[in-house]
């Protein structure tokens, strides 16, 4: 097991430095952040002076140099915009979208892999077929008008929920959460389900595959032989024979949900970090761009890692090949 | 092992009719089927890939999936209709009264559960047991199938033992709640030649001890006439010829039997050209009337166009044919 995780930290530095490189010169390929600090009609003294201060007037490996060893010190910069350490400005609209994605991942994975265990059990039932409808109109519709229209139905025409905003926030531990009040969950609830609706759709799909093949196994065939009740067989063998595929899927579309909840925060204005990402984007926020894409680089190599380690807990296969 | 002991049966098949109602039409897997087997004594059913022999020990424990169905028929254990039982009640006989264990040791076991959990789940399906108690007797089930460290390997996962510790494991679970009939099908086909042997040894004695009937389902003529009292042997969801094993295997009276025996290449000298039954078992949709053997069978003609009823030949051998071989 020690060697499985050297092997994997040894891993992650290497992903690390490439992204790095990456982020590095994609960014700074992009445009001219200086037209966007200075007014235009300050001195050319002035201009070269702000040049200077930033280091923009250093040759690219040099910049990419100092750009690394600010990375290793966890120093992303202030950013341009909010005159504010990145990484604060960061960290304070983290818990925003770690709460959004948590509420949609793990709502679509406690409602989808039932209803897809369903179907896969009973294929032919009318039921069934409802719920393979559903994961269809999940992966078709596009999510920007799933937003839209549930604005339209549920805060413009029913009134019932706000179209936007995060609501009032309780502080625990110095970060503020809005799911703990009954405003700030009306608040979560649209932009959760919108970003929920796909990544039902994915969890129906899996754990629907997953059953099919499961129940035509000749463990299941056993276990019945044994006059286990079918809620046994499903419970007690099924469940963990295909959960390792959810488990996998459940990672990855944590992480992404994470770094890209980009459209849905936009239409909701929920202030996380995918509408930060997009703002800064419009007015060129390197440091923000940069320490945002590494950030999101990071969540994933942790979560492919914890998926690793929860594999191993799933299936004693993999623990002996190992050790 | 001589004629059938005329003891009570305590598994008795009357007229079992499994079908399978598919697109492509009807298939009659299992089409009238009838043996006894009694307590201690074992059953083997013999009989080609396709030839329903499967399908008839699914069908002995209710777990027969749609399309399929037994349409007729009567499994009676120790007097209790299985067939037409509510799928509850049923539930409460599989694995009490009436166990099955399968033919791929890897398979049949869990992979990713400890063998001591699927033990337990097994135990539990019939009894409220305490964890102690569970333990106690997964271990007593475990050494009782000849497996030299049992504690060691309740805490064990199915791919940490050998093929044949896994079926000793399979066996361990159908005999939890000693039941009385077990149907075993084709549990050694997948094991070594050295291992098989010493699985049927294990299951012979058990027979023999725990008084439990075996329905052994293979197409082995070798490891049935080491196991088995009586032998059925099945072809097209038929059974064809039915007797006492040895008298069966020694002088088979059905040209089906006559080409399984021949077809084996212990029984022939060394270097002669091996014995075949040309063709294969016909498709069991629409099979056409009459013998479903006809089209491979030597001894075939015109009256062999009508279904020949099954008769007892007056020796404690039944058979289903027109032209049967001389009796020994």
């Amino acid at each position: 097991m020690l060697g499985f995780l050297i092997q994997r930290i040894l891993q992650a530095v290497v992903v690390m430095l490439a992204i790095s490189a990456l982020v590095f010169v994609g960014v700074f390929a992009v445009g001219n952040p200086i037209d966007v600090l200075i007014s235009p009609d300050v001195t050319q003294q002035i201009r070269l002076d702000t040049i200077a201060r930033y280091g923009f007037d250093q040759p690219l490996w040099k910049q990419y140099l100092a750009f690394l060893d600010r990375l290793v010190r966890a120093d992303f910069g202030r950013s341009f915009v909010f005159n504010m350490p990145v990484l604060d400005l960061i960290l304070s609209r983290l818990p925003a979208t770690l709460e959004l994605t948590l509420a949609a991942v793990l709502g679509a994975t406690l409602l989808g892999v039932p209803l897809g265990m369903y179907a896969g059990y009973k294929p032919d039932s009318l039921v069934s077929k409802a719920i393979m409808g559903l994961s269809i109109l999940g992966f078709s519709v596009p999510t920007f008008w799933i937003g839209l229209i549930l604005i339209l139905v549920f805060a413009v025409n029913l009134g019932w929920l706000p179209a936007g905003g995060r609501g009032a926030t309780v502080p625990i531990l110095g970060v503020e959460w809005s799911f703990l009040t009954a405003e700030g969950l009306k608040h979560l609830l649209l932009p959760a389900l919108t970003l929920s609706l796909f990544r039902l759709a994915l969890m129906i799909r899996l754990a629907r595959a997953g059953m099919r093949e499961a129940i035509l196994s000749d463990y299941v065939k056993f276990a019945r032989a044994q006059g286990l009740s079918e809620g046994k067989v499903i419970g007690g063998h099924v469940l963990k024979n295909i959960s390792i595929p959810i488990v996998t899927v459940f990672g990855l579309e944590f992480g992404a949900t994470l770094a890209f909840a980009v459209v849905t925060e936009t239409i909701f204005s929920w202030p996380g970090l995918g509408k930060l990402i997009i703002d800064s984007i419009q007015s060129l926020d390197r440091p923000v761009m940069v320490a945002y894409l590494m950030l999101v680089a990071f969540l994933f190599i942790m979560i492919n890692f914890l998926v690793d380690i929860a594999y191993a807990a799933l299936d004693p296969r993999l623990r002996t090949g190992r050790a | 092992m001589s004629a059938p002991v005329p003891k009570s049966p305590v598994l008795e098949v009357r007229g079992l009719k499994t079908h399978f109602f598919t697109r492509g039409g009807v298939v009659k897997a299992v089409d009238g089927v009838d043996f006894s087997v009694a307590r201690g004594r074992v059953l083997g059913l013999v009989g080609e890939s396709g030839s329903g022999k499967t399908v008839t020990g699914l069908s002995l424990i209710g777990l027969i999936d749609p399309p399929g169905r037994v349409v007729e028929g009567s499994v009676r254990l120790g007097g209790q209709e299985l067939i037409g039982l509510a799928p509850d009640a049923l539930r409460r006989v599989r694995g009490r009264r009436i166990a099955m264990i399968f033919q791929d040791p890897m398979m049949t076991l869990n992979p990713v559960l400890k063998v001591g959990t699927q033990l337990s789940m097994a135990l539990r399906a019939h009894e409220a047991v305490s964890a102690d108690a569970v333990r106690r007797r997964s271990t007593a089930a475990l050494g009782r199938v000849g497996l030299p460290s049992p504690e060691a390997c309740l805490d064990a996962y199915p791919h940490q033992l050998s093929g044949g510790m896994r079926q000793r494991v399979a066996i361990a679970i159908a005999m939890l709640h000693r039941p009385d009939v077990i149907v075993a099908d084709e549990p050694t086909t997948a094991l070594d030649v050295s291992i098989q042997g010493q699985i049927l040894h294990e299951m012979q004695s058990l027979a023999a001890e725990t008084g439990v009937a075996l329905v052994w389902i293979t197409h082995d003529l070798a490891v049935v006439s080491s196991l088995a009292h009586d032998i059925a042997v099945m072809y097209a969801g038929r059974i064809v010829e039915y007797g006492a094993a040895d008298e069966v295997l020694s002088a088979p009276r059905h040209p089906y039997t006559r080409g399984l025996l021949e077809s084996v290449p212990g029984e022939a000298a060394p270097g002669s050209e091996l014995l075949q039954i040309p063709g294969s078992i016909p498709a069991l949709v629409d099979l056409p009337p009459g013998c479903a053997f006809r089209a491979r069978c030597r001894r075939a003609d015109g009256s062999c166009e009508t279904m020949p009823e099954i008769v007892a030949d007056g020796a404690g051998r039944t058979l289903r044919c027109h032209h049967p071989l001389e009796a020994a």
